[in-house]
């Protein structure tokens, strides 16, 4: 019975909760029942809130609670406590939602493996050997695990997408503008954004329709809430122009991978779906469009830390962080501002244009997420620039702005893969239409992860 | 683009981050092949492009000068490390 409960979509959740089959406290109850005994092998949560009784949602641990600690992952803020909630908590506190817990991230959302967390790496729950992906890290594992109905996470250049590939979840990065920042700690704040992970796509709908819309404290999001319509496709794809960027399938690909993401190319089309060769000629620049933009970011935001009004000192730094504020100090310094963050901002406007253009043949574009499913822990650790490398295919839609959606189409090598559908500015509406279309006609998101069965490689390690 | 132990603590100075004498030899390598990298930008025709700082495109959001409730003093100074008299405590500025 209570692993039931905790199989349920959100969606499932609240038909089940209208019609009386249990109640909240029975929901709150299997939910941290699993949480004891699941996070210890995961270690999904930096905490958990056994006094949830509402629907219980995980939250980014960068996203600010009242009252609750909120560490954003990062050893300088051990012991802060957000005097009030960010907008999304809010908002969602008011629809009857509940925090069962704050969520493992990459200190300060920089990070694509999940292990450059103060406080250890969170395991992927379909291989506990293996990487959630990274930042959203704990986010994702929470919800495929069953540890919460569903989860928030924050997207700067693929930190919900990729995860929610890696862990074969639904993550939906809104468009830029969509979702209000105020009370999420900032990393990089033309990139930015907060988004659902969920079990459904039909679940990433309904709290996006939650969380958006202007609050007055984020001068990006003005006039944009989400509002649920009747869905323009019921059960085919007829009439849909689906964009497929030769630039996302070249050197790089998994090939295993690749055959997962042409399988569901190829079934968008026996949907009915006109697939479309279109190209993304700048999207071998964005990786390092991005880092530069990002990084300079970083170094602004960054400099809040002080140790003055919260935190400790600067020396508490982890080394990604460390690494970052470096790189953006120098690009934004004198003498080299126009040769790295002015050129870069120029390139961006390219990779944007590339977007608009493709966008005039097609409706969404398609491809990969990441351009391989989940890889070792430690892996990478040693050489950052392969580990940036990993978000190539999510960086683009994250400079342009647009909306992107993971949703998982298959398995290669028994791990998650992930397709990426991404949409026109402020287009939720069809990429999560093609999603949902999509996943009622396949199974691969039906299957669990095994995580009683799977064992571990011991103690959670820090780095 | 190649930085040196100079450049990088000359950085790390702008930057207010106390870095080990390891930690600078480790980011100079890692940096100058990070910087390495995104040189590749240079192959790219930038001529007459605007550059996009946000794509939005709003710029200087200018809000409305009316009182509205904020923290209160309490509440702003709950995670200060060190506090007095309802006061943050910082470093003297006209101190060396």
């Amino acid at each position: 019975m209570n692993d039931d409960l905790t199989k349920l979509t959100l969606i499932g959740t609240l038909e089940a909760l209208e019609k009386n089959e249990f109640s909240k406290e029975e929901l709150n109850h299997a939910y941290l029942g699993r949480i004891k005994e699941l996070n210890p092998k995961l270690n999904t949560f930096l905490n958990v809130q056994e006094s949830s009784n509402g629907i219980p949602a995980a939250i980014k641990d960068i996203i600010c609670t009242q009252n609750i600690v909120t560490t954003a992952g990062s050893k300088i803020l051990s012991n802060f406590l957000p005097p009030y909630n960010a907008t999304v908590v809010e908002k969602l506190l008011s629809q009857g939602i509940s925090v069962i817990g704050k969520t493992n991230l990459d200190e300060f959302a920089m990070g694509s493996s999940g292990e450059n967390s103060a406080y250890g790496a969170t395991k992927n729950p379909w291989d506990l050997e293996k990487v959630p992906g990274g930042s959203s890290s704990g986010s994702a594992a929470a919800v495929a695990a069953d540890l919460c109905t569903f989860a928030l996470g924050t997207d700067t250049g693929g930190s919900i997408r990729q995860p929610a590939s890696l862990c074969g979840v639904v993550g939906l990065k809104p468009s830029y503008g969509r979702v209000s920042r105020y009370g999420s700690i900032a990393m990089a704040s033309s990139l930015d954004q907060v988004g659902p992970i969920t079990k459904s796509v039909a679940d990433a709908r309904q709290v996006l329709e939650w969380i958006s819309g202007p609050d007055g404290y984020d001068s990006n999001c003005v006039q944009n809430g989400f509002t649920i319509k009747d869905l323009r496709f019921k059960n085919n794809l007829n009439g849909l122009r689906v964009g497929m960027p030769k630039e996302y399938f070249g050197k790089g690909l998994d090939s295993g991978v690749e055959k997962v993401i042409r399988e569901a190319i190829k079934k968008l089309e026996d949907l009915g779906a006109e697939i479309i060769e279109v190209s993304l000629p700048h999207t071998e620049y964005a990786v390092a469009v991005y880092y530069i933009i990002m990084s300079s970011e970083v170094s602004s935001n960054l400099a809040r830390f002080d140790g003055i009004r919260f935190g400790s000192g600067r020396e508490d730094f982890g080394a990604e962080a460390k690494r970052r504020i470096m790189l953006g100090t120098f690009a934004l310094s004198t003498g080299y501002y126009d040769d790295y963050f002015a050129k870069a901002a120029k390139v961006r406007t390219l990779i944007k244009q590339d977007f608009e253009e493709a966008f005039e043949k097609c409706d969404v574009i398609v491809g990969p997420v990441s351009p391989t499913v989940a890889w070792n822990l430690g892996e990478k650790t040693a050489d950052p620039l392969t580990m940036y490398l990993s978000d190539a295919y999510t960086i683009p839609a994250s400079l342009a702005g647009i909306p992107g959606l993971s949703v998982p189409c298959g398995f290669s090598d028994g791990l998650p893969v992930g397709l990426q559908i991404l949409g026109k500015y402020m287009d939720e509406e069809t990429i999560l239409n093609v999603g949902e279309v999509y996943e009622q006609n396949t199974e691969c998101h039906l299957r669990k992860p095994n995580i009683e069965g799977l064992e571990g490689v011991g103690g959670l390690g820090n780095e | 683009m190649r930085l040196i132990g100079d450049q990088v603590k000359k950085v790390a100075k702008l930057a207010n981050l106390p870095l080990s004498e390891e930690e600078i030899v480790k980011s100079s390598e890692q940096l100058s092949k990070i910087l390495d990298y995104v040189d590749q930008l240079s192959n790219v025709d930038i001529k007459n492009i605007e550059p996009i700082f946000n794509v939005v495109g709003s710029s200087n959001v200018m809000s409305d000068d009316t009182p509205r409730v904020s923290l209160s003093q309490d509440e702003a100074l709950k995670n200060a490390s060190q506090k007095k008299n309802g006061f943050f405590i910082t470093k003297g500025v006209f101190e060396e």
